[in-house]
């Protein structure tokens, strides 16, 4: 399965990490995104008329779209990625996948204009971008009440790894993750999934320093 | 305030290889400039009310400046050596000091935390003893020896690496670091910055290696794992300048370099960009 890929993009993240969290090998196919534009290129273009990445090979299956490729491993390797197949929860991930490329029109929009001088209104980039996170803390805040920690699901989904990257990412576009704390604790718990990996700005969790030793009988 | 000094310094101002005949808007020191490709090939650079600026093309960017400058650009004699792989790694932009940009580059004592498992790892955070001078008027860090897990594209597992870094211009660095696969000759990594304003800049890394296998792609991608990982922290240091008063930040061995940057730089008058003690 071979995955034209691009270190520094949250949408190639977002299939890296779904493929290291069920356990699939991908075949990287780095792309000179930037600053060589090869996605622009006649080869790239030919496989992917969007001119966009990530892009998945697999035989005869070509996908251009991130969303499709989170369902495809899942598929393939862990469905249980997919959500418990209830009515509601499968609304909920297709919900959710469909909401992440409004932050990626957004948030990651804003951290191309802020990182790598893509042309763009920051100023309207930036306030779509915390109307898409105040969409998500809500969201997350109400799957709290429900008694569930993700976004789908009381166990981690597509939906989550679709939204995670650009929302974690988001301080690169000059947007704060301040104001929400059910989002840094989401963030937490998918951080500290087996097999999660990193991407340059989202880091993992470094190990918790021992509790301090309180000597005992002390008066 | 007086005339800054870093006014007649050169700074990269875009790649060679990107130019256009329509021309690139940005900015230099606060001042909108434009850099284009004439109809004779050559690189142009334009500044605020029109003015020609000064110009000249070396290690695959244009180079500007706003005032006059003294001297040529400095030398790095290894981009004349054949057999080395050029590397144009493109443009990050950074809201913080163009000094506290090159300030970074120069720190080692990061790598562990920062660039886990890459250019550094715990338990492997101790800095070793290492030199620093000013030579011929450039700051010198030599000796520096470092635990890496993979120090380059090239090598494969953890060695100790050995590094050189070099300031010759306010805010340029230059890193020469042991090569896995030629041992006695230096691979070159640089960080050109290009200072937009006090607190905003365009760092555009290059480098100069020998390594025949890597494709260029995973080269460019490497370093821009690199500086993608130090970019969040620059932009989250306070305060935004980089303070030139020796008072404010507590320095440690592995800082040897920072404070004789900093002193390098006050002694100069480079101060665009810099935190100054109130007179
Ligand atoms: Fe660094």
């Amino acid at each position: 399965m071979k995955l034209y890929d691009y270190i520094l993009s949250p949408s190639c993240y977002k299939v890296r990490l779904m493929a290291a969290l069920t356990d699939v090998k991908l075949d990287i196919r780095p792309v000179d995104f930037h600053p060589g534009a090869e996605h622009r290129g006649a080869a790239l273009m030919d496989l992917n008329p969007a001119g966009s990445i990530p892009i998945l090979e697999d035989g005869d299956l070509i996908l251009t779209e991130s969303s499709a490729m989170l369902v495809y491993l899942a598929a393939r390797a862990a469905p249980e990625w997919l959500g418990s197949g209830t009515t509601e929860e499968t609304a909920r991930v297709q919900q959710w996948l469909s909401f992440s490329n409004r932050l990626t029109t957004s948030l990651g929009a804003a951290r191309l204009h802020e990182m790598l001088l893509r042309p763009g209104d920051i100023t309207e980039l930036q306030m779509h971008g915390i109307a898409a996170l105040r969409e998500v803390e809500a969201g997350l805040v109400e799957q709290g009440v429900r008694g569930m920690r993700f976004l789908a699901s009381d166990r981690p989904t597509v939906a989550d790894i679709a939204c995670f990257p650009y929302v974690a990412l988001a301080p690169d576009g000059g947007v704060s993750l301040d104001p929400y704390p059910a989002i840094r604790l989401w963030s937490r718990a998918l951080r500290s999934l087996e097999n999660f990996i990193e991407m340059p700005g989202i880091h993992r969790l470094h190990e918790l320093k021992p509790a301090p030793y309180i000597e005992p009988g002390g008066a | 305030m007086t005339h800054d000094a870093m006014i007649d310094e050169w700074y990269p101002v875009g790649l060679f290889s990107k130019l256009d005949a329509g021309g690139r808007k940005t900015a230099l020191m606060g001042e909108p400039i434009d850099v284009a490709r004439d109809a004779e090939g050559n690189a142009r650079v334009t500044g605020g009310n029109g003015r020609p600026l000064p110009v000249c093309v070396r290690y695959g960017h244009v180079w500007s400046s706003l005032g006059a400058p003294q001297k040529a650009l400095f030398a790095i004699p290894e981009a004349d050596q054949a057999g080395r792989r050029f590397v144009d790694v493109g443009v990050v932009r950074v809201r913080c000091s163009p000094l506290r940009a090159v300030e970074n580059f120069l720190d080692i004592a990061h790598f562990p935390f920062v660039h886990t498992d890459i250019l550094g790892a715990e338990p492997h955070t101790e800095v070793q003893n290492y030199k620093v001078e000013i030579r011929e008027d450039e700051v010198w860090a030599t000796q520096v020896k470092f635990y890496q897990p993979q120090a380059a594209k090239s090598a494969s597992g953890g060695i100790t690496t050995e590094y050189m870094y070099r300031v010759p211009a306010p805010t340029c660095a230059v890193l020469y670091k042991t090569c896995p696969p030629r041992p006695g000759e230096w691979d070159v990594i640089t960080l050109f910055v290009q200072p937009l304003a006090e607190d905003l800049c365009d760092v555009w890394p290059w480098m100069a290696l020998y390594d025949d296998t890597t494709t260029l792609t995973d080269l460019i991608h490497f370093q821009q794992t690199i500086f993608l990982q130090d970019r969040s922290i620059l932009e989250n240091q306070i305060p935004r300048l980089l303070p030139l008063d020796p008072g404010m930040e507590i320095p440690t061995r592995a800082d040897l370099t920072s404070v004789a940057y900093r002193r390098w730089l006050k002694r100069h008058d480079y101060t665009y960009g810099a935190q100054l003690v109130a007179q």
